[in-house]
């Protein structure tokens, strides 16, 4: 390079042989191009796999009834196509009036793991990773502190030493899940259930790392479901099946219990340890188990406000 | 054939300033076939990178070795390193605009253009984090959907941003002047250097705010984080200048680097000493008082329940900031025949600092689990591809950024005053 200009001329060497190296350079450029669309190939069977009309779907929030009403039809579509199931998918509001909580016995709950079986068959899980959104820990009798306890155990239970608690999303009232979100795919509706929107989630995964009860599933592969065990009553906001990349998670069965149902779980539950209703109805079971048990909330320290309560007979 | 470009001082910036861009590009691709073997090097690495991305996208993340209860790993990690080396190459700023040093006026440029770099690394780990890149656009103001200002994301999104335009800017303006053979005028540029002094701590702030913020993570859950952020940053930017240097001095014989390179090493003398300090500390919290903070440290620094995955990274950080400590505090390693010896401290700091702010910080946050599980994670090699790949695009956005810059820096007198 040539340096020994003056300050006032430009400062930038005279290129030698100007047309040899452009030819050069640019058969360079070529070849890296080449390279780079060889390279990322892969990502042309990902577009295959989604349509213009998801790319370019709105937020939840800002659909019409009639963009709803297509989004539908389409996710209906795709489920018949991708896994030969034939479904329905409503989109359920919440009921006005209602707050639903969730309340667990847990001198009765004897960890038989029903209700984590239920939830992954009800919501339509992954089979391979046998996913499922409540963990039951089996804890020493005599402490509350988790690091005692085990997700993995094994055997006959109850064992008399141990109880058992099951966790699953606690739908808090302050969720940092919901504060931590960049993008607003996840929200608090008015009946307390903490809701993702499965096609506005980018799959961050900041939500995971905020919950402090490992109530978060992310979709690390395409869910698996054999046709036959598809569970075709599903709704927008819960157990469809849901697109790879996402983050899901429990939404009290909200396409069950927005429709006057019980949760599957507790369905499942053999032993009744389950107990579930609408807070703001003051002569249903679950109020008066609030106002004449002891009560419970995990990690209270928190502050995220639990709506799913423990209790000791 | 020969071309030649003649700004005269008449003409529209429209028109000139593409072609300062285009020049400097067209110089930047000129080289030694060392150079050249050096950027096909990267761009095999990058395109390699490029296509362990694709796979993930396609097949899903599942090629990750990242589970629901370690659900962020080496890229988020790397992430977390890569705003400390920008933030840290403020620290050539810092005592060129701030004490007025002469010398380091000149280079400060190295430092800026390195931010740069290191912002395009963040960008591009973000992405290779995300679940659903194809809607990237979700996060964009006004078309997406931000949640700002609750999400320390959306915060992290805007200071990243901009301080990439800001680096870009002052570079842009300093290097265009020196292409129309023109003094900068300070109005245009001061302010912008000053700001960028502001900006490079919130950016690591807010980046440990993201952290330090979830109070279901106690590993994370401290105040000191954002400080002992800024003190390792404060130790990995300067120590990748200095290698920069010696090598740019190598290769290329611009002069006046010693002295900028004798200040660096003398900041990182108190900075590595600052960062060891704060590790110390936090160490005695944990341990001494032991709490729900102690077992994902005990984890991190002794394995707990037999699983021990993190151990090695721990002791191997720990053993090269301490030697690394060790040198840059013996006065002779400024004495110019122990050049090689200054090289080594710089590595040493410089990866120290990576494990540690990577797989030191951010895995432990996630093991034991928010439900005490231990789930231990080791980056599977689709990561490590990814990771490289990236590595490899930032020095190659670097090595061209110095090279645009070169001229300036081989004839530094008529800037920057
Ligand atoms: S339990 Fe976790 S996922 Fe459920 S609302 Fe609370 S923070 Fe969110
Ligand atoms: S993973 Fe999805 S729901 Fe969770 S924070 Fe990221 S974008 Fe929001």
């Amino acid at each position: 390079m040539t340096t020994t200009e003056t300050p006032q001329k430009p400062s930038l060497p005279i290129v030698e042989n100007f047309t040899r190296r452009a030819a050069v350079k640019g058969a360079f450029a070529t070849l890296g191009a080449g390279a780079f669309v060889a390279a990322i190939s892969p990502l042309r069977q990902a577009a295959r796999n989604s349509s213009a009309a998801e790319f370019m779907q709105t937020h939840y929030s800002e659909l019409s009834p009639e963009q709803k009403a297509d989004v539908i039809a389409r996710l209906e579509a795709e489920a018949k196509e991708k896994y030969d199931a034939d479904v329905t998918i409503a989109d359920d509001r919440p009921i006005p009036g209602t707050k639903f909580v969730y309340a667990i016995n847990l001198s009765v709950c004897n960890g038989n793991g029903k209700c984590v079986e239920a939830c992954h068959k009800e919501n339509n899980h992954d089979r391979d990773t046998n996913q499922s959104y409540i963990r039951v820990i089996e804890m020493p009798k005599g402490t509350m502190d988790m690091e005692k306890g085990s997700t993995t155990y094994t055997g006959a239970v109850p064992k008399d030493d141990k109880f058992y608690l099951p966790v699953q999303c606690q739908q808090c009232d302050e969720p940092p899940c919901v504060d931590v979100c960049p993008v607003k795919a996840t929200w608090k509706e008015e009946d307390g259930i903490v809701v993702v929107d499965y096609n506005w989630c980018i799959g961050c995964r900041y939500c995971e790392a905020a919950c402090p009860y490992h109530a978060r599933r992310f979709n690390w592969k395409k869910p698996e479901v054999p046709a036959k065990e598809v569970n075709p009553d599903q709704s927008y906001l819960s157990n469809r099946i849901r697109p790879v990349g996402v983050v899901e998670k429990c939404t009290y069965c909200l396409h069950r219990t927005r429709r006057g149902k019980l949760p599957a779980c507790l369905e499942a539950c053999p032993t009744g340890a389950r107990v579930f209703g609408n807070i703001l109805d003051p002569k249903s079971n679950i109020r008066w188990i609030l106002e004449n048990k002891r009560v419970y909330i995990l990690k209270e320290e928190l502050g995220t406000k639990p709506a799913f309560f423990y209790y000791f007979d | 054939m020969s071309s030649i470009i003649t700004p005269s001082e008449s003409e529209s910036h429209v028109t000139s300033y593409p072609k300062f861009i285009g020049r400097s590009l067209w110089l930047a691709t000129e080289g030694s076939f060392a150079f050249y073997a050096w950027m096909t090097m990267l761009t095999a690495l990058f395109l390699v990178g490029a296509n362990a991305w694709a796979n993930q996208v396609a097949g899903g993340m599942i090629g990750t070795n990242m589970t629901d209860q370690v659900s962020w790993g080496l890229y988020i990690a790397n992430f977390t390193f890569m705003v400390g080396l920008a933030a840290g190459g403020v620290m050539m700023v810092i005592p060129a605009y701030l004490y007025h040093d002469r010398k380091m006026h000149d280079v400060v440029i190295i430092g800026e253009l390195l931010a740069i770099a290191a912002i395009v690394m963040c960008l591009l780990f973000v992405v290779a984090d995300l679940g659903r890149p194809d809607r990237f656009w979700h996060m964009l103001p006004i078309i997406g959907k931000f949640n700002w200002p609750i999400s320390m994301l959306t915060w992290d999104v805007i200071v990243l941003n901009g301080y990439l335009l800001l680096n870009l800017h002052i570079c842009g303006y300093l290097l265009y002047m020196r292409f129309l053979g023109r003094k900068p005028n300070p109005t245009w540029y001061i302010p912008f250097v000053m700001l960028s002094i502001v900006w490079a701590i919130s950016i690591h702030t807010v980046t440990a705010f993201l952290y330090c913020g979830l109070g279901g993570r106690p590993f994370w859950n401290t105040a000191l984080l954002a400080p002992r952020f800024l003190a390792s940053a404060f130790v990995s930017g300067p120590a990748f200048i200095i290698v920069s240097m010696v090598l740019i001095k190598r290769l290329t014989g611009v002069g006046g680097l010693d002295q900028p390179i004798a200040t660096l090493t003398k900041i990182i003398r108190v900075t590595i000493l600052v960062n060891l300090l704060m590790v110390a500390s936090e160490l005695f919290t944990e341990f001494y008082t032991g709490g729900s903070h102690v077992s994902a440290a005990k984890y991190l620094f002794f394995g707990l329940h037999g699983k021990t995955a993190l151990v090695p990274w721990t002791w191997t950080a720990i053993g090269l900031n301490v030697t690394a400590a060790l040198l840059f505090l013996w006065p002779g390693l400024l004495r110019f025949r122990w050049r090689p010896l200054l090289v080594t401290a710089c590595v040493m700091a410089f990866v120290g600092a990576w494990i540690e702010k990577g797989m030191g910080l951010i895995i432990p946050g996630f093991v034991p689990s928010t439900l005490h599980e231990i789930v231990e994670y080791v980056p599977s090699q689709l990561e490590w591809k990814v990771t490289v790949g990236i590595w490899a695009f930032g020095l190659m956005v670097f090595t061209i950024a110095i090279k645009t810059a070169l001229p300036t820096l081989k004839h530094p007198a008529e800037h920057s005053r």
